[in-house]
Parts: C-alpha cells; structure tokens; sequence
C-alpha cells in the first residue's frame, strides 16, 4: 500500500516510462471549492486494448513475468475510490494511455498528497529524454513545468545535469510552497 | 514564483563542458529497483539520496539509475552496485541513511557493507 498519492503518481509514471511514451502528462488539480482532489497522468506510449485496461485494473494481473500480481493500478484505484472519489482508465493501442482519478479533499481516508518535487524530480532527472508536463493547481493559482519549454532554453545541456537537475529541484520545492501556503494537501 | 531565468544562466556557463559525464565502461552503476514494491517500501527518498550524494561528492564514474521489478519484493527497497570486473553486489531493505553509508564506504571507500547486503540475511 502507498502512503501518499505522489507514490501512485510516481508508480503509474513508470508504466507509461515502460510503455515507451515520449511524453507524460501530469495534472494535480486541488480544488477546496469543489473539494475534490484530481490527478490526470497522460501518455503516448504503446496504449492497452480496451481487454487489457479493463484486466490492468485487476491485481491478478500483470504483464511482467517475474509474479503473478500487478498492483500499481489497483492501488491507486483503490485509494481513490475508498475516499469518494472515482477512477477512469482510457487506452488506445498505439495511442496513449490515460488515468484519472479523483479524491474528496476532505475524506477522512484521503492518504496526503505527499512529496510531489521528489516524485516529479526523479521522473525528469532519471528519464532526461522523455518529456514531462506538469502542471499543478491549487484553487484559481498553478504554476507548470514543461521540459519541451527546458529544452529550448537548454538546448543541449542534459537534463540530468547537475546543475540543471539542483534547479529543477527548487523550482519544484518553492513553486509547490508558494502554492500550497500553510496548507498541507 | 521561481522562473526559468536561471536556466539561461546555467546554459551559458555549461556550454562547451557537456559529454563529460557520458556513461562509460569503466563506469560503476547504481541501480535502484523502483517499481510497485520498491515505491511501496520507501525506494524513492533512497534514490534521491543516493543522486544527491553522487551530485554533491562529484563522483563522476558513477552512474545512478532506476530500474524496475528486481524479483525480491519482500527485500525492497533493493539497490544493486555494479562494478566493472567486480560481482554484483546487492543491499536490501534499504533507507536513505544506510544509502549514504554504501556511499561513503563501498563507492567511495571500496568496502562493500556486508551488514546490509542480502547473503547476510543467510536465505539466498
């Protein structure tokens, strides 16, 4: 079991890094008018047919090969349906995949939002060649970072520089804190 | 709110000294297991650890990289060192601090920490 929803996003994130997407889409959208939470991962990898997206969300089932469970959908699943919230999966074979789901802010079982900088840090620092658009909202304000936008400005400095890594590190850290304030999600 | 003003800077400044950290042969890899079961049992603060030690010490022969379901769940998080010419070697139930011990004394000190790899658990 995860203890924050960053894990799940970092998990369901490695599968569209194993269905060797070129571009992943994170959305954290945190709304305490509505009082939803909501969480959208898209990407360009190889997709599921609609048989296989239906059984990915089945913990007995798994295409690796070294057990018999695959319990990154699942979980996240769960944790979003145990907390009022819902969970959709779309998939089109050699399209994309895309997941997203939903959490009542306030749910007494909402796990926190968790550490998103580290989640969205080793995702952009281990996998420079992949982009990665982030965007996460807090009520009206969101700040976004897009490593298409990086690149320009880089050109062809490596993403997993140190240096650019270091500040891809604090704009997360400060960007997040300037967003959340006190609160903690 | 930080912007990518910065970014232009550090461009400048780099420009000409990129391709020196390409991977090598002679390169020591770091492999940190980091699917479902490792992100389950605290993988991630345990590669962050150890990137940031490599970033900061400046050990530039070794490369720290993520990989996914390594088979031995119950002993996540697992991080393998492999070392050119050497056996692999792997540590077990991993925490950042214990990362930063296999930091100091076997990738900087060339002594594997035989406390935390897994024959020492005396089942494999």
């Amino acid at each position: 079991m995860m203890t924050e929803i960053s894990l799940n996003i970092l998990d369901i994130a490695q599968n569209s890094v194993n269905a060797h997407a070129t571009l992943i889409e994170i959305l954290v959208d945190i709304n305490q008018g509505t009082d939803f939470l909501t969480v959208k991962i898209n990407d360009n990898g190889c997709g599921m047919t609609s048989e296989q997206a239906i059984k990915a969300q089945d913990p007995f089932y798994t295409t690796r090969t070294t057990r018999k469970v695959g319990l990154g959908i699942p979980f996240f699943k769960q944790a979003s349906l145990n907390c009022g919230g819902e969970f959709h999966l779309d998939s089109a074979p050699g399209i994309g995949t895309k997941i997203k789901a939903t959490f009542k802010l306030t749910h007494i079982d909402r796990m926190p939002l968790g550490d998103m900088t580290s989640t969205m840090y080793s995702l952009i620092t281990f996998y420079p060649d992949i982009d990665f658009l982030y965007t996460y909202k807090v009520n009206k304000n969101f700040f976004v970072l897009d490593t298409k936008e990086l690149r320009g400005i880089l050109h062809d400095v490596p993403l997993n520089d140190p240096e650019v890594s270091s500040f891809v590190k604090d704009f997360l850290k400060e960007n997040h804190a300037e967003l959340n304030g006190d609160t903690y999600f | 709110m930080k912007t990518l003003e910065e970014l232009k800077a550090i461009r400048e400044k780099m420009q000409g000294q990129i391709g020196l950290r390409s991977e090598t042969a002679s390169q020591t890899r770091v492999v940190v297991g980091m699917a479902t079961c490792g992100i389950a049992s605290g993988a991630r603060p345990v590669l962050t650890a150890l990137s940031d030690a490599v970033q900061e010490k400046n050990l530039t022969n070794i490369a720290v990289v993520q990989t996914g379901c390594i088979g031995l769940c119950q002993y996540e998080p697992i991080v393998e060192v492999f070392e050119p010419g050497k056996e692999k070697i792997t540590y077990i139930k991993m925490t950042p601090e214990k990362a930063l011990e296999v930091v100091e004394k076997h990738l900087i000190g060339g002594k594997v920490v035989e406390k935390y790899i897994i024959s020492s658990e005396g089942r494999i």
